[in-house]
Protein backbone atom coordinates (compact mmCIF):
# COMPACT_ATOMS: atom_id res chain seq x y z
CA UNK A 1 0.00 0.00 0.00
CA UNK A 2 1.03 3.62 -0.91
CA UNK A 3 0.43 6.93 0.34
CA UNK A 4 1.13 8.72 -2.71
CA UNK A 5 -1.43 10.39 -4.78
CA UNK A 6 -2.94 9.18 -7.39
CA UNK A 7 -1.76 10.97 -10.75
CA UNK A 8 -3.20 14.03 -11.79
CA UNK A 9 -5.00 12.57 -14.89
CA UNK A 10 -6.23 9.22 -13.98
CA UNK A 11 -9.79 9.26 -12.47
CA UNK A 12 -10.28 9.83 -9.57
CA UNK A 13 -8.10 12.63 -9.85
CA UNK A 14 -6.68 14.66 -6.30
CA UNK A 15 -7.68 18.31 -5.62
CA UNK A 16 -5.10 20.95 -5.45
CA UNK A 17 -3.63 21.63 -2.30
CA UNK A 18 -3.81 25.16 -2.95
CA UNK A 19 -7.38 24.59 -3.45
CA UNK A 20 -9.37 22.04 -1.30
CA UNK A 21 -12.58 22.88 -1.82
CA UNK A 22 -12.91 22.99 -5.52
CA UNK A 23 -13.21 20.27 -7.91
CA UNK A 24 -9.95 18.51 -9.28
CA UNK A 25 -8.25 20.99 -11.44
CA UNK A 26 -8.26 18.01 -14.61
CA UNK A 27 -11.67 17.86 -14.36
CA UNK A 28 -12.42 21.44 -14.20
CA UNK A 29 -10.35 22.21 -16.54
CA UNK A 30 -12.20 18.72 -19.05
CA UNK A 31 -15.42 20.81 -18.12
CA UNK A 32 -14.32 24.01 -19.44
CA UNK A 33 -12.57 22.52 -22.72
CA UNK A 34 -14.29 18.88 -23.75
CA UNK A 35 -17.47 18.87 -21.40
CA UNK A 36 -17.36 15.01 -23.01
CA UNK A 37 -14.20 13.34 -23.49
CA UNK A 38 -12.76 10.24 -22.47
CA UNK A 39 -10.98 9.57 -19.15
CA UNK A 40 -8.34 7.17 -18.14
CA UNK A 41 -8.67 4.63 -15.24
CA UNK A 42 -6.93 2.85 -13.07
CA UNK A 43 -7.19 -0.29 -15.12
CA UNK A 44 -5.92 1.38 -18.38
CA UNK A 45 -10.10 1.43 -19.48
CA UNK A 46 -10.83 4.83 -20.75
CA UNK A 47 -14.84 5.26 -20.47
CA UNK A 48 -16.35 8.84 -21.24
CA UNK A 49 -16.49 11.68 -18.65
CA UNK A 50 -19.21 13.61 -18.77
CA UNK A 51 -19.09 16.84 -16.79
CA UNK A 52 -21.34 19.83 -17.91
CA UNK A 53 -24.55 20.19 -15.86
CA UNK A 54 -27.55 19.79 -18.19
CA UNK A 55 -25.75 16.46 -19.38
CA UNK A 56 -24.84 15.23 -16.22
CA UNK A 57 -28.66 15.31 -15.58
CA UNK A 58 -29.70 14.30 -18.72
CA UNK A 59 -27.57 10.86 -17.92
CA UNK A 60 -28.55 10.29 -14.69
CA UNK A 61 -32.21 10.47 -15.91
CA UNK A 62 -32.01 8.27 -18.69
CA UNK A 63 -33.20 4.93 -18.37
CA UNK A 64 -30.86 3.79 -21.14
CA UNK A 65 -27.99 4.32 -18.85
CA UNK A 66 -27.63 1.23 -16.00
CA UNK A 67 -26.23 0.79 -13.10
CA UNK A 68 -25.30 -2.84 -13.66
CA UNK A 69 -21.38 -3.17 -11.75
CA UNK A 70 -21.63 -6.59 -14.12
CA UNK A 71 -21.14 -5.21 -17.49
CA UNK A 72 -17.64 -4.85 -18.74
CA UNK A 73 -17.46 -1.47 -19.40
CA UNK A 74 -18.65 -0.20 -15.90
CA UNK A 75 -16.22 2.11 -14.76
CA UNK A 76 -15.06 0.74 -11.07
CA UNK A 77 -12.69 2.96 -9.70
CA UNK A 78 -9.90 0.56 -8.83
CA UNK A 79 -9.51 -2.81 -7.50
CA UNK A 80 -11.12 -2.44 -3.99
CA UNK A 81 -14.09 -0.84 -5.68
CA UNK A 82 -14.23 -3.48 -8.48
CA UNK A 83 -14.15 -6.28 -5.77
CA UNK A 84 -16.46 -4.63 -3.65
CA UNK A 85 -19.73 -4.12 -6.59
CA UNK A 86 -19.01 -8.36 -7.16
CA UNK A 87 -19.45 -9.26 -3.97
CA UNK A 88 -22.36 -6.93 -2.70
CA UNK A 89 -25.14 -5.88 -4.45
CA UNK A 90 -27.19 -2.75 -2.56
CA UNK A 91 -29.81 -0.67 -4.18
CA UNK A 92 -27.05 1.53 -5.70
CA UNK A 93 -26.34 -1.32 -8.09
CA UNK A 94 -29.87 -2.17 -8.68
CA UNK A 95 -31.89 -1.47 -11.97
CA UNK A 96 -35.80 -0.49 -12.29
CA UNK A 97 -37.58 -2.95 -12.05
CA UNK A 98 -35.48 -4.41 -8.88
CA UNK A 99 -34.61 -1.12 -8.03
CA UNK A 100 -37.84 0.44 -7.38
CA UNK A 101 -38.90 -2.67 -5.83
CA UNK A 102 -35.97 -2.41 -2.96
CA UNK A 103 -36.10 1.56 -3.08
CA UNK A 104 -39.77 1.12 -1.49
CA UNK A 105 -39.43 -0.87 1.28
CA UNK A 106 -37.08 1.72 2.60
CA UNK A 107 -38.51 5.03 0.92
CA UNK A 108 -41.00 5.48 4.04
CA UNK A 109 -38.42 5.38 6.56
CA UNK A 110 -36.95 9.03 5.23
CA UNK A 111 -40.22 10.80 4.24
CA UNK A 112 -39.62 14.78 4.90
CA UNK A 113 -42.40 14.26 7.83
CA UNK A 114 -40.26 11.28 9.50
CA UNK A 115 -37.34 13.23 9.40
CA UNK A 116 -38.72 16.94 10.62
CA UNK A 117 -39.74 14.65 13.58
CA UNK A 118 -37.03 13.83 14.36
CA UNK A 119 -35.29 17.36 14.15
CA UNK A 120 -36.01 18.21 18.08
CA UNK A 121 -34.40 14.64 18.79
CA UNK A 122 -31.18 15.63 16.79
CA UNK A 123 -31.09 19.20 18.55
CA UNK A 124 -31.24 17.44 21.45
CA UNK A 125 -27.97 15.18 20.09
CA UNK A 126 -26.13 18.46 18.85
CA UNK A 127 -26.82 20.37 21.92
CA UNK A 128 -25.51 17.73 24.51
CA UNK A 129 -22.23 16.86 22.22
CA UNK A 130 -21.22 20.75 21.79
CA UNK A 131 -21.55 20.49 25.75
CA UNK A 132 -19.32 17.90 25.79
CA UNK A 133 -16.82 19.73 23.46
CA UNK A 134 -16.64 22.81 25.81
CA UNK A 135 -16.28 20.74 29.00
CA UNK A 136 -13.41 18.94 27.10
CA UNK A 137 -9.76 20.17 26.30
CA UNK A 138 -9.52 23.15 23.92
CA UNK A 139 -8.36 22.77 21.46
CA UNK A 140 -10.15 19.55 20.24
CA UNK A 141 -10.97 17.70 17.00
CA UNK A 142 -13.96 18.59 15.76
CA UNK A 143 -14.22 15.32 13.37
CA UNK A 144 -14.05 13.36 16.65
CA UNK A 145 -16.49 15.74 18.70
CA UNK A 146 -19.16 16.18 16.56
CA UNK A 147 -18.81 15.67 12.79
CA UNK A 148 -18.63 12.06 13.16
CA UNK A 149 -21.29 11.60 16.66
CA UNK A 150 -23.85 13.46 15.41
CA UNK A 151 -24.64 11.47 11.93
CA UNK A 152 -23.63 7.98 13.86
CA UNK A 153 -25.80 8.46 16.88
CA UNK A 154 -29.05 9.11 14.35
CA UNK A 155 -28.47 6.55 11.77
CA UNK A 156 -27.80 3.97 14.71
CA UNK A 157 -31.68 4.48 16.26
CA UNK A 158 -32.78 4.98 12.87
CA UNK A 159 -31.77 1.50 11.93
CA UNK A 160 -31.46 -0.19 15.82
CA UNK A 161 -28.16 -0.80 15.82
CA UNK A 162 -26.46 -0.34 19.29
CA UNK A 163 -24.27 2.92 19.36
CA UNK A 164 -21.86 1.22 21.91
CA UNK A 165 -20.66 -0.70 19.03
CA UNK A 166 -19.88 2.33 17.13
CA UNK A 167 -16.01 1.85 17.45
CA UNK A 168 -16.68 -1.27 15.87
CA UNK A 169 -18.60 -0.09 12.56
CA UNK A 170 -16.68 2.96 12.58
CA UNK A 171 -13.97 0.87 11.50
CA UNK A 172 -15.04 -1.50 9.22
CA UNK A 173 -17.08 1.40 7.21
CA UNK A 174 -13.87 3.36 7.52
CA UNK A 175 -12.61 0.55 5.63
CA UNK A 176 -15.02 0.09 3.20
CA UNK A 177 -15.29 3.41 2.09
CA UNK A 178 -11.38 3.49 1.30
CA UNK A 179 -11.24 3.63 -1.83
CA UNK A 180 -7.52 2.53 -1.97
CA UNK A 181 -4.88 -0.79 -0.92
CA UNK A 182 -6.17 -3.98 -0.41
CA UNK A 183 -9.21 -5.46 -1.61
CA UNK A 184 -9.21 -8.07 0.60
CA UNK A 185 -8.76 -5.82 3.16
CA UNK A 186 -12.18 -4.05 2.40
CA UNK A 187 -13.83 -7.69 1.55
CA UNK A 188 -12.77 -8.77 5.12
CA UNK A 189 -14.62 -5.39 6.55
CA UNK A 190 -17.46 -6.13 4.29
CA UNK A 191 -17.71 -9.79 5.69
CA UNK A 192 -17.09 -9.12 9.31
CA UNK A 193 -20.10 -5.96 8.89
CA UNK A 194 -22.26 -8.47 7.19
CA UNK A 195 -21.57 -11.23 10.36
CA UNK A 196 -22.82 -8.39 12.50
CA UNK A 197 -25.74 -7.51 11.07
CA UNK A 198 -27.51 -10.38 10.07
CA UNK A 199 -26.53 -11.66 13.94
CA UNK A 200 -28.44 -8.01 14.86
CA UNK A 201 -31.83 -8.62 12.35
CA UNK A 202 -32.17 -12.32 14.16
CA UNK A 203 -32.19 -10.77 17.11
CA UNK A 204 -34.73 -7.98 15.81
CA UNK A 205 -36.52 -10.85 14.54
CA UNK A 206 -36.80 -12.36 17.80
CA UNK A 207 -37.36 -9.74 19.69
CA UNK A 208 -37.95 -6.41 17.59
CA UNK A 209 -38.11 -2.59 18.55
CA UNK A 210 -39.11 0.08 17.28
CA UNK A 211 -36.31 0.63 14.35
CA UNK A 212 -35.75 -0.16 10.77
CA UNK A 213 -33.98 -3.66 10.64
CA UNK A 214 -36.72 -4.60 13.15
CA UNK A 215 -39.05 -3.32 10.35
CA UNK A 216 -37.27 -5.28 7.95
CA UNK A 217 -36.93 -8.20 10.35
CA UNK A 218 -40.76 -8.55 11.05
CA UNK A 219 -42.11 -7.63 7.41
CA UNK A 220 -39.37 -9.47 5.23
CA UNK A 221 -37.39 -11.96 7.13
CA UNK A 222 -40.11 -13.63 9.03
CA UNK A 223 -42.57 -13.74 6.14
CA UNK A 224 -39.46 -15.09 3.59
CA UNK A 225 -39.59 -12.17 1.03
CA UNK A 226 -35.74 -11.52 1.94
CA UNK A 227 -33.24 -13.42 3.81
CA UNK A 228 -31.09 -12.23 6.68
CA UNK A 229 -28.55 -11.76 3.97
CA UNK A 230 -30.55 -9.15 1.94
CA UNK A 231 -31.87 -7.08 4.54
CA UNK A 232 -27.76 -6.88 6.37
CA UNK A 233 -26.50 -5.71 2.90
CA UNK A 234 -29.44 -3.21 2.89
CA UNK A 235 -28.27 -2.34 6.22
CA UNK A 236 -24.84 -1.73 5.42
CA UNK A 237 -25.65 0.59 3.04
CA UNK A 238 -27.51 2.84 5.12
CA UNK A 239 -24.92 2.31 7.67
CA UNK A 240 -22.37 3.89 6.19
CA UNK A 241 -24.12 6.00 3.18
CA UNK A 242 -25.82 7.35 6.32
CA UNK A 243 -22.67 8.64 8.44
CA UNK A 244 -19.77 8.81 6.65
CA UNK A 245 -21.50 11.47 4.09
CA UNK A 246 -22.59 13.82 6.50
CA UNK A 247 -19.81 13.23 8.84
CA UNK A 248 -17.47 14.73 5.83
CA UNK A 249 -19.91 17.58 5.05
CA UNK A 250 -20.15 18.36 8.85
CA UNK A 251 -16.54 19.01 9.14
CA UNK A 252 -15.72 20.07 5.45
CA UNK A 253 -18.28 22.64 5.30
CA UNK A 254 -17.20 23.92 8.57
CA UNK A 255 -13.29 24.10 7.25
CA UNK A 256 -15.23 26.28 4.51
CA UNK A 257 -16.72 28.39 6.56
CA UNK A 258 -13.90 28.83 8.79
CA UNK A 259 -12.19 29.71 5.56
CA UNK A 260 -14.78 32.47 4.99
CA UNK A 261 -15.02 34.04 7.99
CA UNK A 262 -17.71 36.23 6.75
CA UNK A 263 -19.95 33.62 5.60
CA UNK A 264 -19.57 31.82 8.46
CA UNK A 265 -21.00 35.14 10.48
CA UNK A 266 -23.83 35.08 7.96
CA UNK A 267 -24.69 31.45 8.79
CA UNK A 268 -24.25 32.18 12.58
CA UNK A 269 -26.19 35.54 12.41
CA UNK A 270 -28.60 33.83 9.78
CA UNK A 271 -32.57 32.80 10.15
CA UNK A 272 -33.33 29.33 9.89
CA UNK A 273 -34.09 29.76 5.80
CA UNK A 274 -30.37 31.36 5.44
CA UNK A 275 -29.72 28.20 7.13
CA UNK A 276 -30.79 25.68 5.03
CA UNK A 277 -30.11 28.18 1.90
CA UNK A 278 -26.30 27.70 2.97
CA UNK A 279 -26.57 24.02 3.56
CA UNK A 280 -27.83 23.59 -0.19
CA UNK A 281 -25.08 25.84 -1.06
CA UNK A 282 -22.51 23.72 0.85
CA UNK A 283 -23.58 21.00 -0.71
CA UNK A 284 -22.84 22.17 -4.19
CA UNK A 285 -19.76 23.63 -3.61
CA UNK A 286 -18.39 21.09 -1.96
CA UNK A 287 -19.68 18.16 -3.56
CA UNK A 288 -17.82 15.13 -1.28
CA UNK A 289 -18.44 12.38 -3.78
CA UNK A 290 -14.89 11.87 -4.74
CA UNK A 291 -15.69 9.02 -6.77
CA UNK A 292 -18.65 10.86 -8.68
CA UNK A 293 -21.65 9.01 -10.10
CA UNK A 294 -20.83 5.93 -12.58
CA UNK A 295 -22.76 3.98 -15.26
CA UNK A 296 -23.00 2.21 -18.50
CA UNK A 297 -24.62 2.62 -21.61
CA UNK A 298 -27.52 -0.04 -21.94
CA UNK A 299 -28.26 1.51 -25.30
CA UNK A 300 -26.52 4.16 -27.43
CA UNK A 301 -27.09 7.56 -26.85
CA UNK A 302 -26.60 11.28 -27.54
CA UNK A 303 -24.73 13.51 -24.75
CA UNK A 304 -23.47 16.88 -25.74
CA UNK A 305 -23.21 16.22 -29.24
CA UNK A 306 -21.16 13.05 -28.42
CA UNK A 307 -22.27 9.02 -29.55
CA UNK A 308 -22.12 6.66 -26.18
CA UNK A 309 -22.34 3.38 -27.44
CA UNK A 310 -23.95 0.57 -25.65
CA UNK A 311 -22.24 -1.51 -23.43
CA UNK A 312 -19.40 1.99 -22.72
CA UNK A 313 -18.35 3.36 -19.33
CA UNK A 314 -19.84 6.92 -18.45
CA UNK A 315 -18.65 8.81 -15.13
CA UNK A 316 -20.67 11.31 -14.78
CA UNK A 317 -18.94 14.37 -12.47
CA UNK A 318 -21.48 15.78 -9.77
CA UNK A 319 -18.60 18.08 -8.29
CA UNK A 320 -18.21 19.98 -11.91
CA UNK A 321 -21.59 20.05 -13.04
CA UNK A 322 -22.77 21.80 -9.60
CA UNK A 323 -19.74 24.41 -10.61
CA UNK A 324 -21.07 24.85 -14.45
CA UNK A 325 -21.88 28.54 -14.53
CA UNK A 326 -25.04 28.37 -16.57
CA UNK A 327 -26.52 26.86 -13.42
CA UNK A 328 -24.49 28.49 -11.00
CA UNK A 329 -24.18 31.86 -12.02
CA UNK A 330 -19.91 32.64 -10.45
CA UNK A 331 -19.75 29.19 -9.77
CA UNK A 332 -16.42 29.21 -7.56
CA UNK A 333 -17.94 31.56 -5.08
CA UNK A 334 -19.23 29.92 -1.89
CA UNK A 335 -22.49 32.00 -1.41
CA UNK A 336 -24.48 31.28 1.54
CA UNK A 337 -27.31 33.43 0.38
CA UNK A 338 -27.70 31.76 -2.83
CA UNK A 339 -30.27 29.70 -4.64
CA UNK A 340 -28.70 26.57 -4.71
CA UNK A 341 -31.34 23.73 -4.13
CA UNK A 342 -30.98 22.22 -7.88
CA UNK A 343 -27.28 21.43 -7.41
CA UNK A 344 -26.56 17.63 -7.94
CA UNK A 345 -24.34 16.51 -4.90
CA UNK A 346 -27.43 14.05 -3.98
CA UNK A 347 -27.40 13.05 -7.72
CA UNK A 348 -30.09 12.90 -10.01
CA UNK A 349 -32.27 10.32 -11.42
CA UNK A 350 -33.99 7.23 -9.77
CA UNK A 351 -30.70 6.88 -7.43
CA UNK A 352 -30.70 10.30 -6.11
CA UNK A 353 -29.92 10.05 -2.20
CA UNK A 354 -32.51 8.03 -0.09
CA UNK A 355 -31.57 10.04 3.11
CA UNK A 356 -31.07 13.23 1.75
CA UNK A 357 -34.02 14.37 3.94
CA UNK A 358 -32.16 13.36 6.90
CA UNK A 359 -28.69 14.67 5.85
CA UNK A 360 -30.60 17.97 5.65
CA UNK A 361 -31.89 18.23 8.87
CA UNK A 362 -28.61 17.16 10.43
CA UNK A 363 -26.69 20.05 8.65
CA UNK A 364 -29.48 22.47 9.05
CA UNK A 365 -29.38 21.74 12.79
CA UNK A 366 -25.35 21.58 13.30
CA UNK A 367 -24.33 25.07 11.19
CA UNK A 368 -27.41 26.62 12.80
CA UNK A 369 -26.59 25.37 15.82
CA UNK A 370 -22.50 25.26 16.31
CA UNK A 371 -21.60 28.55 15.25
CA UNK A 372 -23.84 30.32 17.49
CA UNK A 373 -23.34 28.26 20.57
CA UNK A 374 -19.73 28.65 19.70
CA UNK A 375 -19.22 32.47 18.22
CA UNK A 376 -15.36 32.16 19.10
CA UNK A 377 -14.93 29.00 16.72
CA UNK A 378 -12.04 29.08 14.73
CA UNK A 379 -9.29 26.97 12.70
CA UNK A 380 -6.24 25.56 15.45
CA UNK A 381 -4.16 24.97 12.48
CA UNK A 382 -3.74 26.56 9.50
CA UNK A 383 -5.27 25.40 6.15
CA UNK A 384 -2.52 23.87 4.39
CA UNK A 385 -1.89 21.35 7.60
CA UNK A 386 -5.50 19.83 7.50
CA UNK A 387 -4.79 16.23 5.46
CA UNK A 388 -7.43 15.75 3.42
CA UNK A 389 -9.58 12.48 2.21
CA UNK A 390 -8.47 12.12 -1.48
CA UNK A 391 -8.50 8.13 -2.08
CA UNK A 392 -11.73 7.59 -0.34
CA UNK A 393 -14.86 7.56 -1.64
CA UNK A 394 -16.05 10.25 0.20
CA UNK A 395 -13.46 13.64 0.05
CA UNK A 396 -13.14 15.51 3.61
CA UNK A 397 -10.76 16.13 6.34
CA UNK A 398 -9.41 13.53 8.77
CA UNK A 399 -9.18 16.32 11.44
CA UNK A 400 -10.44 19.51 12.17
CA UNK A 401 -8.66 21.03 14.86
CA UNK A 402 -10.37 23.99 16.50
CA UNK A 403 -10.59 26.09 19.46
CA UNK A 404 -12.32 28.59 21.01
CA UNK B 1 -52.12 25.12 -14.51
CA UNK B 2 -52.61 21.59 -14.50
CA UNK B 3 -50.07 18.97 -12.98
CA UNK B 4 -49.90 15.26 -12.82
CA UNK B 5 -47.57 12.96 -10.85
CA UNK B 6 -46.45 9.61 -12.31
CA UNK B 7 -46.63 7.65 -9.03
CA UNK B 8 -45.27 4.43 -10.87
CA UNK B 9 -41.69 6.61 -11.53
CA UNK B 10 -41.64 8.43 -8.25
CA UNK B 11 -38.19 7.80 -6.31
CA UNK B 12 -39.52 9.13 -2.93
CA UNK B 13 -36.65 11.93 -2.49
CA UNK B 14 -39.67 14.48 -0.98
CA UNK B 15 -37.97 17.35 -2.83
CA UNK B 16 -41.26 18.27 -4.31
CA UNK B 17 -42.81 18.36 -0.49
CA UNK B 18 -40.13 20.35 0.70
CA UNK B 19 -40.22 23.58 -1.77
CA UNK B 20 -44.18 22.86 -2.88
CA UNK B 21 -45.39 21.50 0.22
CA UNK B 22 -49.41 22.93 -0.37
CA UNK B 23 -49.60 20.75 -3.59
CA UNK B 24 -47.61 18.16 -2.84
CA UNK B 25 -47.23 15.21 -0.16
CA UNK B 26 -46.02 11.97 0.74
CA UNK B 27 -47.69 8.71 1.61
CA UNK B 28 -47.13 7.60 4.33
CA UNK B 29 -46.79 3.80 3.75
CA UNK B 30 -43.86 4.12 1.22
CA UNK B 31 -43.00 8.04 0.65
CA UNK B 32 -44.22 8.41 -2.84
CA UNK B 33 -45.94 11.24 -4.26
CA UNK B 34 -49.62 12.49 -3.50
CA UNK B 35 -51.03 15.36 -5.36
CA UNK B 36 -52.85 17.73 -2.99
CA UNK B 37 -54.69 19.77 -5.77
CA UNK B 38 -54.70 19.55 -9.52
CA UNK B 39 -55.39 22.75 -10.53
CA UNK B 40 -52.65 25.38 -8.08
CA UNK B 41 -53.72 28.29 -7.17
CA UNK B 42 -51.53 31.64 -9.15
CA UNK B 43 -49.68 32.02 -6.13
CA UNK B 44 -48.00 28.13 -6.12
CA UNK B 45 -47.00 27.90 -9.56
CA UNK B 46 -43.77 28.79 -9.06
CA UNK B 47 -43.62 26.13 -6.02
CA UNK B 48 -44.72 23.64 -8.54
CA UNK B 49 -43.09 24.70 -11.31
CA UNK B 50 -40.09 24.18 -9.06
CA UNK B 51 -40.58 21.06 -8.03
CA UNK B 52 -41.22 20.01 -11.65
CA UNK B 53 -37.64 20.76 -12.09
CA UNK B 54 -35.84 19.34 -9.41
CA UNK B 55 -38.16 16.13 -9.65
CA UNK B 56 -34.93 13.39 -9.80
CA UNK B 57 -37.61 11.01 -11.91
CA UNK B 58 -39.02 13.33 -14.02
CA UNK B 59 -42.70 12.36 -12.36
CA UNK B 60 -44.05 15.81 -12.48
CA UNK B 61 -46.25 17.11 -15.44
CA UNK B 62 -47.01 20.45 -15.78
CA UNK B 63 -49.85 21.84 -18.55
CA UNK B 64 -51.38 24.66 -19.38
CA UNK B 65 -51.19 28.16 -18.64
Amino acid sequence: MTDALPDPVTFPMPRAAACPFDPAPELTRRSEESPVSRVRLWDGTTPWLVTRYDDVRAVLADPRVSVDVSQPGFPHTNAVSKARDARMKTLMQMDAPEHTAHRRLLTADFTIRKMEALRPRIQRIVDDLIDDLLAGPNPADLVEAVALPVPSLVICELLGVPYADRAFFQRVAGELVMDEGDPARALAAAEELNAYLEALVQAKSDKPGEDILSRLAVEQYRTGAMTLNDISTMGQLLLVAGHDTTANMIALGTAALLAHPGRLAAVRDGDPALVADAVEELLRYLSITHTEARRVAREDLEVGGTVIRAGEGIVVVKSTANRDPSAFPNPGVLDVRRKARHHVAFGYGVHQCLGQSLARVELQVVYGTLYRRVPTLAAAVPLEELEFKQQAVFYGVRELPVTW
Amino acid sequence: MKVTVDQDACTGSGQCVLVCPDVFDQREEDGIVVLLRDSPEPGLREGVGEAARLCPARAITLSGS
